[in-house]
């Protein structure tokens, strides 16, 4: 192992980077294109839903529900005077997305203390949305009739009611529930995934293809100094990307960064260091520059979208799914994120992901070198 | 493994029963030859008579399948350390970096030679003087004309003082009048006591080597000095040597 000759391949690799202003700039501003792109138009939380309510009751209890709707920022509420026909016709046309039909009792078994249900006509065609509807609809209509009939005791019982079981929720972590706040971090990963095969892919299959490869096979240098001076290069470049993202992160999209920065650095630079092997190493394997990158996409890209736990919840996958899915590094590295980001946690919760990363990086890296090797000899 | 070459061996090249073998094409057919120091030795053949094979064995890029080669004392398949430290080699495909400057291609072939920090300068202006790119430093190397690339080629695999230079087709695609002036560099080498081995299927190159070989079908069917060959056959020249020579083999292959 000599230093010298990886630093040599270092200088000469950041040359390369530098000249190419195309991918460089490529390579700063995909972060920032893809942030930008899932960061505000990625949002699963659901507001302003468009909404109708057919009041058949019209008394003042059924008035204060419809008002209950419309202070709301969940709901739009279109009109309160709608019809059934009404109704379907804007499920159908895409203009509501539920519409609530209050029956002509609602008021009077609500004053005798009954429950009262109310019937909720909904379009499931995305079910998504329409399942988290649901769910603000029936939580709204229960808080509701829990406090009416709450009132109504005191009424009859003068002021000592028994009161009726309230749970007070807590949240921890996250506590306005908003979703950019995890996938803000769990698009780090991504993104980072996403360079480092990017940039990394091409480099060894440029070589092959140059004929540079055979110059560099005839001297002295080795397999290992080839690969640690390209990735010094390269990991440049990945932590300008990492920094930029968090930054953006934390003053585009107001995403909480409660954790120890000294420790997400420090795990940051073990999964770049992992991604950034496993492009030389795909890249070392295809020895054709196109190869080399639509396999670098595929491999970075989609594992990381899908099974890193970054959107779809890992836990709900089946189990198949969810073996492989302990192979991409990214989905330790999302997990690692989000606890950085909005929990604080560092070392001591999040050691088992650190472990795996560790490992993953270390694997792929003398993958990387083996192959190279390889096709050496 | 032993890192000691052999005594007195310094650009000295030595072939013993060298074969190759890809599957079932044989590329290099027991050819055995020895190269002096300071020698310009010629590979002459045609496409596929295994010129470059054999160069590629003795670069250590290629393991030989069986037989014995020594490099400057250091055997090729075992010590391909030491050997990759006293080679310069130059490819048929231009291979430097065209999006690098000259000089930093100089530099980066400094730096993974090993050439000693307080050398580096001294090496870099001999390489940009014997190429004439004094001028041309911080020119991109993809904008130079085909004959300074090659030049500038030669100059990257010589930084190192290497005792033995390895040159496959080095004048490829090069015009005649920049092929004149790489000749003439490799005479100031050979000159200066470097070895020099060098395959063209150009005749006239053939011409000005001290010794040539002609390899066919991965088999070497001459060998001796330009003189020496046109005198054994009554020709006047290497491209008749050449056409004879392969007729007679083609002859006898039916």
């Amino acid at each position: 192992m000599n230093l010298r000759r990886g630093r040599a391949v270092g200088r000469k690799e950041l040359l390369h980077i530098v000249r190419d202003s195309r991918s460089l700039s490529m390579a700063l501003l995909v972060p920032f294109i893809m942030l930008g792109l899932f960061g505000y138009a990625l949002s699963l939380d659901v507001n302003h839903l468009p909404m109708m309510i057919y009041d058949q009751d019209r008394t003042a209890t059924s008035r204060d529900l419809v008002e209950r709707f419309r202070a709301t920022s969940y709901f739009d509420v279109k009109s309160s005077e709608a019809t059934y026909q009404e109704i379907e016709a804007a499920i159908n046309r895409n203009k509501i997305v539920l519409g609530i039909v209050i029956p002509p009792d609602y008021g009077k078994k609500m004053a005798s203390g009954k429950l009262a249900p109310v019937q909720v006509l909904l379009d499931g065609s995305d079910s998504n949305t329409a399942s988290i509807a649901l769910g603000y609809v029936d939580s709204l209509t229960s808080v509701y009739s829990v406090e009416q009939i709450r009132g109504m005791a005191n009424q009859r019982a003068g002021a000592h009611a028994e009161p009726i079981a309230d749970a007070q929720v807590r949240i921890l972590y996250n506590e306005d529930l908003k979703s950019r706040n995890f996938i803000v971090p769990g698009l780090i990963a991504v993104i980072m995934t996403i360079i480092a095969s990017l940039l990394t892919s091409l480099t060894i299959a440029r070589e092959w293809e140059n004929g540079t490869m055979e110059q560099l096979l005839s001297t002295p240098l080795r397999p290992a100094e080839l690969l640690l001076g390209k990735l010094a290069a390269f990991f440049l470049i990945g932590v300008a990307d990492t920094v930029m993202a968090v930054l953006a992160g934390v003053f585009l999209f107001d995403v909480p960064l409660k954790g120890n920065l000294f420790f997400l650095g420090f795990t940051s630079f073990v999964f770049l260091f992992g991604a950034l092997s496993w492009g030389i190493f795909i890249s070392a394997a295809a020895k054709s520059q196109l190869i080399a990158y639509q396999i670098g996409l595929l491999s970075s890209f989609l594992p990381a979208f899908l099974l890193s736990g970054f959107i779809y919840s890992i836990d709900n996958m089946p189990l198949p799914i969810r073996v492989i899915s302990t192979f991409v590094p990214a989905r330790y590295y999302v997990s690692i994120l989000e606890g950085v980001f909005l929990k604080g946690t560092g070392f001591r919760v999040l050691w088992y992901e650190v472990m795996w990363l560790f490992l993953y990086s270390s694997v792929v890296f003398t993958m990387a070198v083996r192959k190279l090797r390889t096709k050496v000899a | 493994m032993s890192n000691q070459a052999l005594p007195n061996q310094e650009g000295v090249v030595v072939i013993e029963n060298l074969v190759k073998r890809f599957d079932d094409f044989v590329a290099v057919d027991n050819v055995s030859l020895r190269v002096s120091k300071g020698e310009i030795f010629g590979f002459l053949g045609p496409n596929g008579a295994g010129k470059s094979t054999t160069i590629r064995i003795l670069c250590g890029l290629l393991a030989p399948t069986s037989g014995q080669a020594t490099v400057s004392g250091f055997d090729v398949g075992k010590q391909s350390e030491q050997v990759k430290r006293s080679i310069g080699y130059m490819s048929q495909k231009f291979s430097l970096y065209e999006d690098l400057k000259v000089e930093e291609n100089l530099d980066f072939f400094c730096g993974i030679y090993g050439v000693p920090r307080d050398r580096r300068e001294e090496r870099k202006v001999y390489a940009l003087k014997m190429a004439g790119l004094e001028s041309k430093r911080d020119e991109l190397t993809g904008r130079l004309a085909g004959g300074w690339k090659q030049r500038l080629a030669l100059g990257c695999a010589i930084l190192h003082e290497p005792p033995i230079l390895f040159l496959d087709e080095p004048t490829s695609g090069v015009d005649p009048v920049a092929r004149r002036t790489f000749w003439d560099l490799i005479y100031d080498l050979s000159e200066a006591g470097q070895t020099v081995f060098v395959t063209t299927h150009y005749m006239d190159e053939a011409e000005y080597c001290h010794r040539t070989a002609l390899l066919y079908g991965g088999r070497m069917i001459a060998m001796d000095t330009p003189r020496a060959l046109k005198q054994a056959l009554g020709v006047h020249s290497m491209e008749e040597v050449f056409i004879t020579e392969i007729e007679r083999q083609e002859a006898r292959a039916k």
